[in-house]
């Protein structure tokens, strides 16, 4: 057992953890920050990404002991003050969730992407979220709430009637 | 059930409504079976099969049994328990011998996942390895191992089923209509082909999940990632012989499901190892590699088709046979054997038909329902198999399916009479020719050839899928209004993505007439507080759900009218209401608010009447009838949503690499309830039609091991393999019996995505791919004209096709 020291958004925990434990299954089980989600313990699917000390990175890959004194961004924090992000908002207009399985993952890759470039295109969207899997949704509707929510969206994406 | 009312003045159906699940899920706080943790809860991990086929020998856990913090062990010998959806065929943990590589053969669950995971290592386990079975074709044969030998004596569904004891066949399925023999011999071309396609894995991002707790007096609770709580009670409590008043089914938020997640999973499992401990809940999640393989996959087929066709283009006969890969249980299989086997024909009249659909157990991972539930396999055959009929009589593919397509007066393979409201089929096929400029190359495309050397070519594709549902399929729903006069419905049918619940809120607030605020839909099912709905699949949600909702509401609002008319001493007839209030209509002021009717109604003196309002609403499918098994003839279909998508592609004729430019998906879908939600799952079930497409397939070794149960290996699609330009296009031609005429289209935008993508590569390059996934080397070699080289199973030519057409014209050469 270690001791480490974690500030998530913006709060501290100091934990009591084992060396062999990711950050993930501290942050689920013994932080109780359920939000980040595990999709396959493998560094895969990008369902548990987090920002760690500003790079967004997956936390099942990641020992507690290798963040201890690192400054975690998490889902938890996207809303502020019971207002939704103009991200989360954005994906709500869009049908941007179905399952919702990924998108915790997929708000703190956007997160990212949107402090190096706050005005990305859509190619630059697509190679940005490329590493957070989406089974539901075909990404479609997330692009778009991202474009939406930079201002960049012409129009917004809509079913035709034939 | 179709609600007259004008377009014009719908205020909630049809428009753009946000998801009502969105925010909870966005904030992360919306809680999965996989985010619960409850005191005392023990964690379970799986010891599971390396083999295909192997006699268990010994299994050694007493090293296991003495790891301090470990509370159960289980194995098979100790459980007297056999589960089936509809065989009967499965035993919780493997007994005497294995079926698949990855099947469970003994569980622990421990005081930690770290405990658990060590004490299942600490399992030896003794096989005698036993040479497999693979290939359903080579399960077929008489001298072939039998992978269930113990068949004839397992319970099973003899209303719809027909297993073979003493062969590899779960299930026989068979239809006859007309006279195909006749009819094959009048046709001027008969065209014989064989497609097949490799099993697939749904992979939802949350894999299963369950916690199930056994307490005291048999009283079990299941917490489970399920997408059909009364269906796992029902066979949870036929597995365990217990009333089913002492199971309880609680399914909160879902991460995912495509029909994995039906019937039955790893729950039994999960139980026995709780009742082992003493009744503390057992908590069980599947290892993304346990999901490839102790979980279902979906069924491999080999589907080959012969037709007949006139002299101008009409088909006259089909025969059709399919060999369904069940793997080592029957579980959904022999039922995607008998939907598949009654709409194998596709969206096509054909008047003389003979099919004959079986499933066969091999020693693989098992066959279950996944989105399409069979047609995304079928079509990709059924398909390829149109444009190769049309080329080969030299008529243009799309001409070809407009020609025999099903209209009103047609009958379908099973004799039902197909009706105007039935659906549109050329209209589906029209919208998709247009958005594609199929036919033809627009100016940009020609600059787009020549700047990039690639060619160009376009497919359109049509598709039919009717819910796979027994004929009594049945759903209710209860609507309760709350003290402020906001309603809160609860029904069973699990939203894990799709977006019913939402168009449900919708269709609630508008026969209502109240906000949509005002309509709360219980997110969490359970089945000891809320009603029966049979199963969520199929595509039947929508419109079994919708209906009793919208009966659930009318109820509710009678009985609000019954105490409002004796408040407002005023008849029924003479009375309206809006979203606040029952008036007297040509009185408004004479007026009672739903706030003052909510809990019952209590006049100025303290006398009250009524009581809590509460409206019921069942539905049940009307008219269908189970198939006769001889012939296949019946009316098994709900509705029939019919679609079509149109593809262009660019390939590089040198590498056979090649670029998805757009995809055009159109649905008649009777009526577009939320317009968002049909494009979601438009866009998104067409997307995962092209992970199955392009790259998505479980290989073996020769010995059935699964070679690639990982994200690494088994690639699915991300945001870059998202076509450059996709469209979403409803046709809404009302379904009479649907909600505000509106049918389901949860499972449709993912089938026959492949054979788009095979016909657009062919009309490119000539190429000729019959085996699905198309990938790049796979592409290359049919341009190459070599025979397709098949890695599904390594090193054996299982799976492959052959790439010479089987065509013959009467009185000439072809």
């Amino acid at each position: 057992m270690k001791r480490i020291e974690l500030t998530i958004n913006g709060d501290l925990y100091r934990r009591d953890v084992h060396e062999h434990r990711t950050l993930l299954h501290v942050l689920r089980e013994e932080i109780g920050l359920t939000g980040t989600k595990e999709g396959c313990g493998a560094g895969e699917c990008g369902a548990c990404t987090v920002i760690m000390d500003g790079l967004p990175l997956n936390s099942c890959l990641v020992l507690a002991v290798e963040a201890d004194g690192a400054e975690i961004e998490t889902v938890e924090g996207e809303s502020k003050d019971g207002e939704l992000s103009g991200v989360q908002q954005a994906f709500d207009r869009h049908h941007a969730v179905q399952c919702g399985f990924c998108t915790p993952g997929m708000l703190m890759t956007i997160k990212d992407l949107l402090r190096r470039k706050p005005k990305p295109s859509r190619a630059e969207v697509i190679e940005g979220i490329e590493g957070n899997f989406c089974r539901c949704t075909g990404y479609e509707q997330i692009i778009e709430a991202v474009l939406d929510a930079t201002g960049q969206l012409e129009e917004k994406g809509e079913i035709k009637h034939a | 059930m179709l609600e007259r009312i004008p377009a014009a003045e719908l205020r909630y159906v049809g428009k753009r409504t946000p998801r009502i699940d969105a925010k909870e899920k966005l904030t992360g706080q919306a809680t999965y079976v996989s985010d619960m943790v409850m005191a005392g809860m023990l964690y379970a991990r799986v010891k599971t099969s390396p083999h295909a086929r192997a006699r268990i020998v010994k299994i050694e856990t007493e090293a296991a049994r003495k790891l301090p913090g470990v509370r159960a062990v289980v194995i098979g010998e100790e459980l007297d328990y056999r589960v089936g959806l509809y065989v009967v065929d499965k035993a919780i943990l493997a007994k005497n011998e294995v079926r698949h590589y990855g099947e469970a053969v003994a569980a622990v669950a421990a005081d930690s996942i770290e405990i658990a995971q060590q004490a299942a290592d600490l399992i030896e386990v003794v096989y005698e390895v036993l040479t497999p079975v693979l290939h359903p074709l080579d399960a077929l044969e008489d001298d072939a191992p039998l992978v269930h030998p113990n068949l004839g004596e397992y319970d099973y569904m003899e209303a719809a089923f027909t297993p073979k004891p003493g062969t590899n066949i779960a299930n026989h399925t068979k239809l006859r209509k007309g006279d195909p023999e006749a009819a094959f011999e009048q046709a001027e071309w008969t065209i014989e082909r064989e497609y097949t396609n490799p099993s697939v894995q749904h992979v939802p991002m949350e894999t299963h999940v369950a916690i199930v707790k056994w307490g005291y007096g048999d009283q079990v609770t299941i917490w489970s990632s399920a997408q059909s709580p009364f269906t796992l009670r029902n066979l949870f409590c036929t597995a365990f012989r217990l009333p089913h008043r002492n199971v309880r089914v609680v399914v909160p938020h879902v991460g995912g499901g495509f029909g994995g997640k039906a019937g039955i999973g790893i729950e039994p499992l999960v139980a026995v190892l709780s009742k082992k401990a003493g009744g503390a809940p057992v908590k069980l999640t599947a290892t993304r590699e346990q999901e490839f393989s102790l979980l279902p996959c979906r069924s491999q087929l080999t589907y080959r088709i012969k037709t007949g066709v006139s002299k101008d283009g009409k088909i006259l006969a089909q025969q059709m046979t399919m060999y369904w890969d069940s793997g080592a249980y029957a579980d959904y299989a022999v039922n995607v054997t008998r939907a598949s086997g009654y709409s194998a024909g596709g969206p096509y009249e054909i008047p003389n038909a003979r099919v004959d659909a079986y499933t066969i157990y091999t020693n693989k991972p098992f066959g279950t329902a996944y989105r399409g539930f069979g047609h995304v396999e079928f079509h990709w055959g059924l398909e390829r198999h149109m444009d190769l009929v049309a080329k080969a009589i030299g008529m243009d593919p799309l001409e070809f399916r407009k020609y025999n397509a099903l209209r009103e007066g047609s009958t379908s393979l099973t004799g039902e009479k197909i009706r105007a409201h039935t659906g549109n089929i050329n209209k589906c096929l029209e919208a998709a020719e247009n958005a594609v400029g199929y036919g033809t190359l627009s100016d940009a495309e020609r600059q787009r050839e020549a700047a990039t050397g690639m060619k160009i070519g376009k497919a359109v594709v049509g598709l039919h899928k009717a819910p796979a549902m027994p004929p009594f399929t049945a759903t209710a729903v209860i609507l309760r209004m709350n003290e402020d006069g906001s309603v809160t419905a609860t029904l069973t049918l699990t939203d894990y993505g799709q977006g019913t619940y939402t168009s449900i809120a919708q269709m609630i607030a508008e026969r209502l007439g109240f906000p949509l605020e005002k309509v709360k839909i219980a997110f969490e099912s359970d089945t000891d507080h809320d009603p029966y709905d049979w199963q969520t699949v199929a595509s039947k949600g929508l419109l079994l759900s919708g209906n009793a909702a919208i009966l659930a509401a009318e109820d509710l609002l009678k009985n609000a009218y019954d105490v409002a008319a004796q408040a407002l001493r005023a008849q029924i007839c003479d009375l309206d209401h809006d979203g606040e209030k029952i008036f007297v209509r040509h009185h408004p002021e004479s007026a009672v608010s739903f706030r003052q009717l909510a809990i019952g109604y209590c006049y100025p003196n303290g006398n009250s009447i009524g009581g809590p309002l509460i409206g019921v609403g069942r539905y049940i499918a009307q008219g269908l009838t189970h198939l006769d098994k001889e012939t296949g003839q019946g009316l098994p279909a709900l509705d029939w949503t019919y679609g079509a998508h149109g593809m262009i592609v660019e390939v590089d004729k040198h590498t056979g690499e090649y670029n998805v430019l757009k995809v055009a998906s159109v649905f008649d879908v009777g009526k577009v309830i939320n317009p968002d939600a049909v494009r979601g799952q438009a866009i998104g079930g067409m997307l995962q039609g092209l992970g199955t497409a392009t790259c998505e397939g479980y290989i073996y070794d020769e010995q059935g091991h699964l070679l690639n149960p990982s994200f690494t290996d088994n690639k699915i699609p991300t945001a870059k393999d998202l076509p450059l330009e996709v469209e979403a296009i409803s046709v809404e031609t009302p379904q009479v019996d649907g909600p505000y005429g509106a049918r389901g289209v949860g499972e449709h935008s993912m089938i026959a995505v492949a054979a788009a993508l095979g016909n657009a590569l062919q009309n490119a390059t000539g190429a000729q791919i019959t085996h699905m996934p198309l990938r790049f080397e796979d592409v290359w070699r049919a341009i190459q004209r070599r025979e397709p080289v098949d890695n599904w199973i390594t090193k054996s030519p299982y799976g492959s096709c052959k790439s010479a057409p089987e065509i013959q014209r009467h009185g000439g050469e072809c």
